[in-house]
């Protein structure tokens, strides 16, 4: 097993209109195994979809600077060639958009989509396509394909259209899947099917992936390593069970304790406050400014607000970005 | 369908209503043609009186449309007091040849207007695309009358376009190939002219609505699955932005209409424009009539087709309809 | 079946009674197709109370709270809102109603004017209210994006210059602009991390108990329903199959449906970590 995907330094702003930039993505860097599932953690604005849509090379309008690399086989996306990235895209790697509602053609029937997809990476054929479509989707939908297929995006519920995101992404046998909160409009049983689905191409073709949620319980019993993005830097990153079990940053516990212990917890009934981190992530502008998380961190020491931290090793492959472990 | 069915009972009675002025405005204007026969010496004032009589032009405004209602419903639509014949042949004739010549500027002008306009947008704010905005800017600005003037004023120097009519005097003489270039010859400057005088408008409007498109997150995702420029530009792009584009096309009917009719007088186009004007000139009552209602017809049509164009294109529409 | 605080006597705020409704998709062929996306729903639902609705994917959870904000018109069944029959009002009264029962969009994305402002977007219903002046509307909008959390130096973005989570908020800002009586959350939730969530759940709360809020809370954590509902109700194939109060559901599920639906909750395998 070698690494198929190293984003190196990767960093993304925006040019907002009549402002200063906003730097979404600052300094990320991390690598990936082939058939290894990155689970991605971070608050919300943190930078996750920013980053998973860097890694393909697509970027919004008002994108002023993306610099760093992102090596996919050696070589680096954000200079390839349009008709080089046209190859990859979709077929090497896919992307699983966050909203369906904003990723899916309004005027297009879905299961036209789904073959758009298998046509634009040479499948031919008329028949041959109309098989593969149904196939695809049958993956993703346990009944009622046909009539899925022939709808309009509007004329499906939330998670269908989530479903169709999915089957555009897997059409192509990717060997690698970036999926933004893949489940988040679906309910516990439809996406336990869909997490089967990822498992079995993961098994069947060696399918990596790198999984974007705001659900830590999901990542639990998927997810190889974890990444936690803080104001668009790496906070933490290190294999998945030590990072839930013993997180280390200040950040990933503080996030971790704000999960409601309510479905199996004793409930007493009254509505009470939940948990959550106070203060909001606004990051600093300016670069060397000290740890971003600083003013909600609960643990800050004098030296935070100095200079940045920067990546260390609590273990061989549990890296953390905070001061309280630099001297170890 | 029942939004179609919406539209056609708009339809009809825009007809109606336009019928109605024309037919009013037509009338009240002052003089007939009969005041002009009057001055002639040799016709005798009787005659035209039984002429009055039999056109019913004595007869009050009110009867007189329900008269002429019921005569267009049984495919009469008059008589022309100046070729001394029906109305209905005489106009179909030069409406014929006024559509040859709207049809062929309207496809003409949406082939170059379609792939510019992507192209445009796809490089918004570029050189050439800055450069082809300033163009169309300029020929915005030029009437169309200056237009077709202009264009006669190359056809009369170069010598190698004909300045006028249809076809050659030779032109039954020719065999079916020279036929078609002879008549190709003769459409090409007013087509130009036409073409250019819309040209700006639908640049302009397809290069905003795909412009507008372009950065929609949809393509951004489409382009992500890896779906080639082209396909995304033609299949993906260009449908989401047909809905403004649709109810354009309906519009540029209009303009392309009313146009054409103008065209048609400067370049004797023998159209409906220049049998329009002698029939106001000669207050030939049923033609100016007939030939309003015509080219209102035509622009409902177009309208219409506009509406089934975007029935069509836009699912949305079709099931809020449906409910 | 009902939702309410423990007052036996007081008036339900909704009542919905058997709601039906279903599509009809043409094929080519032209034969029509039935999809009946709710199929006799009928529940009620009492002032300052919250109705958690889960349920498996395409089971009618949005369709229903489309009828009930009076954006579709239901196929047949009533909805009584304040006791009057709103299902069959005609336009101009719906949109009276609809400024009383707010819809926060699941997937609220493509809900937005793309070429407004932050802050022309929750702006709008108070400008439309016509009663404040633009210094009050300014400060109200920019109070209520403080309370979701999306920082005022966002007031100037478009919707597409933000993130997934922070357009969702502004979704949320923006239905509670109008401070409705009742409120319909569909999956307003679902895109934000924990503590954001914490942060907007408690929002609801304190809404809930300083203005006698009604909630319709539609979602898949079946963990936040449970902690924001005085009940839950269980759809499947546009049907209610359970309903009843959180613990019941959560700890004596009735149907297998729901059981599946508890069981197929990720759960943390670790031990939670210990604050320190
Ligand atoms: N087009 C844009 N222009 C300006 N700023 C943007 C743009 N897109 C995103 N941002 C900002 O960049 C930051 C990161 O956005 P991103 O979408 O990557 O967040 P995210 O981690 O995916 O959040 P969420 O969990 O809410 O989806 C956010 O603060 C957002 O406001
Ligand atoms: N406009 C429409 N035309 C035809 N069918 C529709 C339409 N809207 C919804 N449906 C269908 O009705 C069913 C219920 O959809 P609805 O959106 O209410 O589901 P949901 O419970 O909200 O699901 P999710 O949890 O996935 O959002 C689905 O099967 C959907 O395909
Ligand atoms: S570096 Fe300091 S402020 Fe930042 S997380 Fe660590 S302890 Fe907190
Ligand atoms: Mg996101
Ligand atoms: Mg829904």
């Amino acid at each position: 097993m070698g690494s198929i995907l190293e984003v190196r330094d990767l960093r993304v702003a925006y040019g907002p209109r009549g402002r200063g930039a906003f730097r979404a993505l600052d300094g990320v860097s991390f690598c990936l195994e082939s058939e290894e599932v990155l689970g991605v953690l971070g608050e919300s604005g943190s930078g996750k979809s920013t980053l998973a849509t860097s890694i393909l090379g697509l970027f919004r309008a008002n994108t002023i600077v993306a610099t760093g690399a992102v090596l996919f086989e050696g070589s680096d996306l954000l200079q390839a060639k349009p008709d080089e990235l046209q190859r990859i895209r979709g077929k090497r790697i896919s992307l699983i958009f966050q909203e369906p509602s904003m990723a899916l053609h309004p005027t297009m029937r879905v299961g036209r989509q789904v073959q758009q997809v298998l046509a634009a990476h040479g499948m031919k054929g008329r028949s041959a396509l109309n098989q593969k479509t149904r196939e695809v989707l049958e993956t993703v939908f346990m009944e009622e394909t046909e009539r899925i297929a022939r709808s309009y995006p509007h004329q499906l519920s939330g998670g269908q259209r989530q479903r169709v995101l999915i089957a555009q992404a897997i059409a192509c046998g990717p060997s690698l899947v970036i999926a933004d909160e893949p489940t988040a409009s679906l309910d516990p049983t439809t996406q336990m099917e869909i997490l089967g689905v990822f498992r079995a191409l993961r098994k069947r073709l060696g399918l990596g992936m790198i999984f974007i949620t705001h659900n830590p319980a999901l990542l639990a019993g998927m997810a190889d390593r974890l990444l936690v993005l803080y104001a668009g830097r790496v906070a933490e990153l290190g294999p998945a069970e030590e990072v839930l079990a013993s997180p280390k940053h200040p950040y990933t516990r503080s996030l971790l304790e704000s999960i409601p212990p309510l479905l199996d917890g004793p409930r007493d009934g009254n509505k009470k406050k939940l948990p959550s981190i106070p203060g909001d992530s606004r990051p600093s502008s300016l670069p060397g400014a000290g740890c971003p998380f600083e003013p909600r961190c609960p643990e800050r020491m004098d030296i935070c607000k100095t200079r940045d931290p920067q990546l260390v090793n609590v273990s061989q492959s549990h890296t953390v970005s905070c001061f309280r472990y630099e001297n170890q | 369908m029942r939004y179609l069915l919406r539209r056609f009972g708009h339809a009809v009675f825009l007809l109606v209503g336009v019928s109605l002025l024309a037919f009013t405005f037509t009338t009240l204007a002052p003089g007939n043609y009969f005041d002009e026969m009057r001055l002639n010496p040799q016709i005798a004032p009787e005659t035209i009186a039984a002429l009055r009589t039999q056109y019913e032009l004595d007869r009050p405004l009110p009867i007189r449309y329900a008269h002429w209602v019921s005569s267009v419903l049984h495919g009469d639509m008059g008589f022309s007091f100046a070729y001394n014949s029906p109305v209905l042949p005489l106009l179909w004739v030069r409406a014929r040849n006024t559509l040859l010549l709207t049809i062929t500027a309207m496809l003409l002008a949406w082939g170059i207007a379609l792939p510019l306009g992507i192209w445009s947008a796809e490089h918004l704010g570029r050189l050439p695309d800055r450069l082809l905005s300033l163009g169309t800017a300029a020929l915005m600005v030029i009437p169309d009358l200056a237009l077709a003037l202009g264009f006669l004023v190359i056809a009369v120097k170069s010598g190698r376009f004909p300045t006028g009519g249809m076809v050659s005097l030779h032109f039954e003489s020719l065999a079916f190939p020279g036929k078609l270039g002879d008549l190709f010859l003769h459409m090409a400057l007013p087509i130009t002219a036409l073409v250019l005088s819309v040209l700006p408008l639908l640049l302009r409007h397809v290069r905003a609505a795909l412009a507008e498109v372009l950065d929609a997150p949809f393509l951004l995702a489409a382009e992500g699955h890896g779906i080639s420029r082209r396909t995304l530009l033609y299949r993906y792009a260009l449908p989401a932005a047909a809905n403004p584009l649709i109810s354009l096309f309906g519009f540029s009917i209009g303009t392309l209409l009313s146009g054409s009719l103008l065209v048609e007088v400067v370049m004797s186009w023998p159209g409906l424009g220049p049998f329009l004007l002698e029939a106001i000139l000669a207050r030939d009552l049923y033609v100016v009539i007939g030939g309003v209602l015509l080219s209102t017809l035509f622009l409902i049509g177009g309208n219409f087709l506009a509406d089934l164009l975007l029935y069509w294109a836009d699912p949305r529409i079709r099931t809020e309809a449906s409910v | 079946m009902k939702v309410s605080d423990n007052d036996k006597d007081m008036q339900p705020l909704v009542r919905v009674e058997n709601l039906m409704k279903s599509y009809a998709n043409r094929k080519i062929t032209g034969q029509c197709e039935e999809v009946r996306a709710v199929d006799g729903v009928s529940f009620t639902i009492f002032p300052g109370a919250t109705l958690a609705v889960v349920g498996e994917s395409g089971s009618g959870k949005s369709t229903l709270a489309l009828c009930l904000a009076c954006l579709e018109k239901p196929t047949s069944g009533n909805i009584q809102f304040e006791g009057a029959d709103i299902s069959k009002l005609a336009e101009k009264e719906r949109r009276t109603i609809r400024r009383k029962i707010q819809l926060i969009f699941q997937d609220p994305a493509s809900s937005f004017n793309p070429r407004w402002s932050v802050l022309e977007i929750v702006a709008e219903p108070l400008a439309l209210q016509g009663s404040l002046s633009r210094d009050e509307i300014r400060l109200r909008a920019l109070a209520l994006l403080e309370q979701v959390g999306l920082s005022p130096e966002m007031e100037r973005r478009l919707p597409a210059e933000l993130s997934g989570g922070q357009r969702q908020r502004l979704a949320i800002a923006r239905a509670l602009a109008l401070e409705p009586s009742v409120l319909i959350l569909d999956e307003a939730l679902s895109a934000l991390d924990c503590s954001t969530q914490a942060q907007i759940a408690n929002l609801l709360v304190d809404l809930q108990s300083a203005r006698d809020m009604t909630y319709l809370f539609i979602s898949h954590d079946l963990a936040m329903a449970a902690h924001l509902a005085d009940e839950i109700a269980v759809m499947n194939h546009g049907r209610i199959v359970e309903q009843g109060p959180p613990d019941k559901i959560l700890k004596q599920p009735q149907t297998e449906i729901t059981r599946e639906l508890l069981a197929a909750v990720p759960r943390m395998t670790f031990a939670r970590p210990e604050a320190q």
